[in-house]
């Protein structure tokens, strides 16, 4: 075998956004294998999360990611309302359309922004100002209604933190509707380009086999074949009650239901009963997985965040290898990664670089912990 | 440059390269390498993993190279501050010119930001 040649992308790279260390194995052009390395965006949110009280915790999950910074308090949100007793027997109805709305605007801002990245990422800059002029209204939308562009603080356990105020729907409406248009146009400019196809057909495949042995999750999966949305899989919100095709094409149309709908928005809950809960949501990514493990205090004892570019980014290493180094980067952003969500510990080796303990060996670990802590606090068992 | 960052404020910042705001007007560009920046904007909390990649990066910038805090977590490392990960406040690393507040700041407080910044280098402060 001929000698292998180690590029690195990253961590700090021109065209990421974000820090993280990708080292490309290389023989000639050809991409042979591929090390991705995280951790320079690790925060420790889940063991922060769990020294906060529970509405406390709606905040922090919000600054996982500011691009999903919907995704995850609503999985969150669902995960203590799955203890409650589920989200559709305690949330107003208002509150489920409200909570949908924003749920589908971010989906619509960050998948405006990925187009742009992805214009970006193979040299089309007009794809990028374009994708990104026209997500500027979008943030409008998020400002009119929640008073922030990104990290909105809408979720609250039991419902939203505030309301749509009726004058300003006909705005929101208009300026989705607006959007249509736009859209259009990227549509004829992106799909009938063949600059495009000829740079992004048949590279970085990654085949419906592939897909399902790496786990992937939302559109990475499906542009694989694999038929999987948490939003019709396991509904929340008010996804099971209306028309889909309707709010994927035409945004605007979930607006008119919510005129009709007056209820109050907030709901106290002072104490969560022990239990179990799991909360999934269908982020722009894919499925946005939240667990909750409360004792009866006002703070969770175990939280456990799984993102959806945890799955997507590993799935890299299929679909970058054998393929080209130029081809390398539009295909590490092709799954459209959020790194600061991936972020996890892993306890490594720093002399030869080789991990000495993974995930299990976590947990017979902290195992041990709550055994001598058990001791401590309750005294041998007998 | 994001130091354990959740992504916001970096797209903040590229959003102020796009239409609506478009700094390039001003003669502000986004440039690849440290080598030919004069001015470095750092956001998130300081991760412990990242601090030395961004001594690194300061280092290699051809001096002045001033330096911006953009965002509540480089500031005051916002809710991260208590993080077994979260090291030390960005201004006891390095040297910083200008603090900018906000979750995220939007793309009008950074130019406001960048601009009093630079009319208090014109007056030679």
């Amino acid at each position: 075998m001929s000698h292998k040649i180690i590029v690195p992308i990253g961590p700090y790279h021109p065209l990421q956004e974000e820090p993280e260390f990708f080292q490309l194995y290389v023989e000639g052009e050809k991409v042979v294998d591929i090390d991705i390395i995280i951790g320079y965006n690790h925060r420790g949110i889940e063991k922060l999360s769990e020294s906060k009280h529970f509405d406390q915790v709606a905040f922090l999950v919000e600054r996982i990611c500011g691009i999903c910074s919907s995704s995850h308090p609503y999985a969150y949100v669902l995960a203590v309302e799955n203890i409650l007793g589920g989200e559709q027997n305690i949330v107003p109805e208002r509150a489920l359309y409200i909570r949908t709305i924003i749920d589908e605007l971010q989906r619509i801002h960050s998948h405006l922004l990925w187009l742009g990245l992805a214009g970006h990422f193979i040299g089309y800059n007009t794809i990028w100002m374009w994708a990104w002029k026209y997500r500027e209204p979008v943030l409008d939308c998020f400002e009119i209604v929640t008073g922030n562009r990104n990290n909105y603080a809408m979720f609250k356990i039991g419902g939203v933190r505030r309301d749509i105020q009726d004058e300003n729907i006909p705005v929101l409406k208009k300026t989705l509707d607006e959007l249509t248009p736009a859209l259009d146009l990227f549509r004829g400019a992106i799909m009938d380009d063949p600059v495009i196809k000829a740079r992004l057909k048949g590279i970085g495949i990654l085949t419906k086999e592939q897909a399902i042995d790496w786990c992937v999750v939302g559109p990475t999966a499906r542009a694989s074949g694999v038929n999987i949305d948490i939003r019709r899989d396991e509904p929340y919100g008010v996804f099971d009650r209306i028309d889909w095709n309707v709010i994927l094409e035409k945004e605007g149309d979930i607006f008119a239901k919510t005129i009709v709908r007056i209820l109050e928005l907030y709901e106290n809950i002072k104490d969560i009963p022990p239990g179990e809960g799991i909360g999934r949501v269908e982020a722009p990514r894919g499925e946005c997985f939240h667990y909750i493990k409360s004792d009866g205090t006002n703070q969770p004892v175990r939280h456990k965040i799984r993102a959806p570019s945890f799955m997507n980014v590993a799935s890299d290493k299929v679909a970058a290898v054998g393929g080209t180094i130029s081809d390398a980067t539009i295909t590490l952003a092709a799954v459209d990664p959020c790194y600061c969500c991936t972020e996890r510990v892993a306890v490594v080796n720093k002399r030869d670089n080789r991990k000495v303990m993974n995930g299990w060996d976590l947990i017979k670990l902290s195992q041990q912990k709550t055994l001598k802590l058990k001791e401590q606090y309750y005294g041998r068992p007998k | 440059m994001s130091n354990g960052s959740c992504n916001n404020c970096d797209i903040e910042i590229c959003d102020l390269f796009t239409p609506r705001f478009d700094v390039e007007r001003f003669g502000i560009q986004l440039i690849g390498s440290v080598r030919h920046a004069d001015l470095l904007l750092i956001t998130g909390a300081m991760n412990k993993k990242s601090i030395p990649r961004m001594k690194k990066i300061y280092e290699q910038a051809a001096k002045p190279c001033l330096v911006v805090a953009c965002g509540t977590c480089a500031c005051s490392q916002h809710m991260f501050r208590d993080s077994y990960n979260v090291g030390e406040p960005l201004d006891k690393i390095l040297p910083v010119d200008l603090y900018i507040p906000g979750c995220p700041p939007k793309p009008e407080a950074i130019i406001s930001g960048i601009l009093k910044l630079v009319s208090k280098i014109k007056k030679g402060k």
